[in-house]
């Protein structure tokens, strides 16, 4: 897709910028003449989406650390300081507090569509990988951005999370003392977690720019599977076309966040993270953030604590390994009639797992979490037998011409109106 | 494929939605009942404070309440924001009046004493204790929670599938339902239980003991006279606990009003927005650039 430039400098200015730093050159060839993939569903627009949340969280969160206090004993107060006394501080405060929930959900919606449309499948496998970074550099960000408002479950979450590095054979001590910054959580434990908090956004934003590169590189992947083969008939330029229609999504998008952020600000929080931290008193039912409960259950159902950090650790690393997992030399789920019966069994038992996660250890739930995780695993093993006998449904020769037999298969009606509308185009 | 893609999207984002709610039920059921749900005038995406509720709730508060609990979290409560909009707009005359009454330590003076003097509107309340020791030593051990941000600190379990229809009926009232209920749960145990001295049975406390007793009788707090010289509102439990819980809603989240009316209209722009974005999409998307359909 790195195909050679189409830019052409139009001015002396730009003539002589762009034999210097040919930067114009790069925006255009990324955001403008850049091919897309013709048939791409809304499913595509989230990327976008990601890119959008990862900027607004920057910039909500570099304006709340101006009023933020990083202090055990005065964290919560500055919290509280920016919810009444800074100008718009309650919008900015929910806004990154919901933001990165719904970063979360942008990132699933974004995952399961790689997951469906086989994205991870050669030439995309570091494209993927990096996007694994991304997703774990996401938890660990988001985890320690719920510490700082220093409420109780924010205090509670922290040490159960932290403790969990203990189980590591011989290291594992070592490793806690030195996240907590002493032998418990404490004001230093705050105190770096403000600091990685801060730090770690801008190592994302840098896996980004790598997670963009290699997919100009290798070009995305669309709802059929088959590569382009035609430029000219298998694609439309980014501008205008992929650019108007990630606004639109965009916009949709913002409007559910909206929602949130207006009306159900709270919905996605905890009540008990408004008592302040109290290492004395713990609360009756210590719960990550709705993201993390899926694997949070798959950590509980192992009744070994090292066992279920490794099992824990296992279900996001083995993301990683699905370019080889799946045997599969189709892409696309949709002309995999097993694979995709897989697939939305998969989505299922995440849900699934993610309520256990929210229920408590015991009866049960324990057993069901167990049943749920054998599942989760159960999906890439099946996905890797699944390859090896499933007769796929024949692909489409191309990209442009699975889009002509859809035109075909529309009613007459339609075509006629496609004819009548006179070309506006310039 | 146009619509199918769009299906597809909403598809996804409901699945992480739900993945999403699906968290949120937190808490076990701790057994015993659910809290009722009052009716409140703020709630909705058009709800606002009822001014004479809040102003009432506030007088319940200063008169009962704050007897044992502080309301000076983290000196985030000033007294100044009793006649701030959006709240029980008392008269900055009478927050200054208020204020007056409370004489708080000040200092220290040009020499190095700590001197007191009359409350002023940027002060917070004074807190009725000087510590939480002392606190707990005046009530049996117990320490009473501050109250300014507690209606968001209470919740009791929704329950699946509750909690997803809470996204689009926008009930987030279970603080303050909870606390209505709390204040009018008391009851004797049943038969058989025993309450050791400082327990008192009440049916919505998670556990149902209670340290603190009956806080409010019927014709406590003097209300508000309408011009017949009857209370505007009846002198109960239950109305005195639902303007308590109202006031500390608004002290827990006071700017609640202008975060509706400010979502309303991002709300209306959004969805214009995004309805202009869909027509210029569907045009461009029409054709490709060589001029045949695109889809």
């Amino acid at each position: 897709m790195s195909g050679h430039s189409s830019y052409v400098p139009k001015t002396g200015i730009e003539r002589w910028l762009d034999a210097r730093l040919p930067i114009v050159r790069l925006a255009h060839d990324t955001a403008v003449s850049y091919p897309v993939p013709r048939n791409l569903n809304y499913l595509w627009t989230f990327g976008g989406i990601l890119a959008f949340m990862l900027a607004a969280q920057i910039v909500t969160g570099i304006i709340l650390a101006m009023h933020y206090t990083p202090h055990a004993t005065l964290a919560f107060a500055s919290v509280e300081h920016i919810m009444r006394d800074v100008n718009f501080g309650w919008l900015l405060r929910y806004l990154h507090s919901n933001g990165a929930s719904m970063f979360f959900v942008a990132v699933y919606v974004h995952i399961f569509r790689g997951i469906y449309y086989g994205s991870y499948k050669a030439p995309r496998e570091v494209l993927w990988i990096l996007g694994v970074v991304i997703f774990l550099l996401m938890m660990a960000t988001a985890f320690m951005g719920y510490v700082l408002p220093w409420g109780q479950m924010s205090f509670w979450g922290a040490t159960v999370i932290t403790n969990l590095f203990s189980a590591l054979p011989v290291i594992g001590e070592t490793i806690v003392t030195f996240l907590w910054g002493g032998y418990s959580v404490d004001n230093p434990t705050l105190n770096r977690f403000f600091s990685l908090h801060y730090l770690l956004p801008f190592m994302i934003a840098g896996v980004v720019v790598l997670h963009i590169w290699a997919l100009h590189v290798v070009g995305q992947n669309n709802p059929t599977g088959v590569e382009v083969k035609n430029v000219q008939k298998d694609t439309v330029p980014f501008t205008p076309y992929a650019t108007i229609k990630d606004i639109f999504g965009m916009v949709c998008f913002i409007f559910v966040f909206s929602y949130f952020v207006f009306y159900q600000p709270n919905f996605m929080g905890h009540a008990d993270n408004y008592i302040p931290a109290n290492p004395a008193v713990t609360p009756s039912h210590i719960v990550p953030e709705w993201y993390f409960l899926p694997f949070y259950a798959i950590l509980r159902a192992i009744p070994d604590k090292l066992g279920g950090v490794l099992a824990m650790g296992s279900a996001i690393v083995v993301l990683a390994f699905l370019p080889w997992i799946d045997t599969s030399k189709v892409k696309s789920m949709s002309y995999r009639p097993i694979a995709r019966q897989l697939f939305w069994a998969f989505l299922a038992v995440c849900i699934g797992l993610g309520y256990l996660g929210a229920m408590p250890a015991e009866g049960g739930y324990v057993t069901a979490s167990q049943i749920f995780t054998v599942l989760y695993f159960g999906f890439f093993v099946a996905l890797a037998l699944v390859g090896i006998f499933e007769k796929p449904r024949p692909l489409p020769s191309s990209i442009a011409d699975s889009v002509l037999a859809n035109i075909k298969g529309a009613s007459g009606v339609q075509l006629a109106t496609a004819a009548a509308e006179p070309n506006v185009k310039g | 494929m146009k619509t199918t893609s769009f299906r597809l999207a909403l598809t996804g984002l409901a699945t992480g939605l739900v993945l999403a709610t699906a968290a949120v039920s937190a808490r076990a059921a701790e057994g015993g009942p659910k809290p009722p749900q009052q009716k409140w005038s703020f709630s909705g995406p058009l709800g606002t404070f009822d001014r004479a509720q809040l102003q009432r709730g506030f007088k319940v508060v200063k008169e009962v309440c704050a007897n044992c609990h502080a309301m000076n979290l983290g000196n985030a409560v000033r007294m100044r924001n009793l006649s701030q909009p959006g709240g029980p707009e008392f008269t900055p005359g009478q927050v200054a009046a208020l204020a007056a009454t409370y004489q708080v330590t000040d200092g220290p003076n040009d020499q190095g004493e700590m001197f007191q003097r009359p409350g002023r509107p940027a002060d917070t309340f004074p807190a009725p204790f000087p510590n939480e020791q002392a606190a707990r030593a005046a009530n049996g051990g117990a320490y009473p929670p501050d109250l300014s941000v507690l209606a968001k600190a209470r919740t009791y379990e929704r329950g699946f599938p509750k909690f997803i229809f809470d996204i689009f009926t926008q009930y987030q009232e279970q603080g303050p339902d909870y606390i209505v209920a709390l204040l009018n749960g008391y009851t004797k145990p049943p038969e058989g239980m025993t309450l050791l001295p400082g327990q008192n049975f009440n049916t919505y406390m998670p556990g149902h003991l209670i340290a603190m007793p009956q806080p409010l009788q019927d014709g406590q707090v003097e209300y508000p006279k309408g011009p017949d010289g009857k209370p505007q509102v009846p002198e109960t439990i239950h109305q005195y606990a639902e303007d308590v819980a109202a006031f500390l809603v608004w002290m827990a989240e006071p700017h609640m009003e202008a975060r509706k009316r400010l979502g309303f209209q991002v709300m209306i722009f959004l969805a214009i927005f995004a309805g202009l974005l869909y027509y210029t999409k569907k045009k461009i998307w029409a054709r490709m650039p060589d001029g045949s359909p695109a889809h």
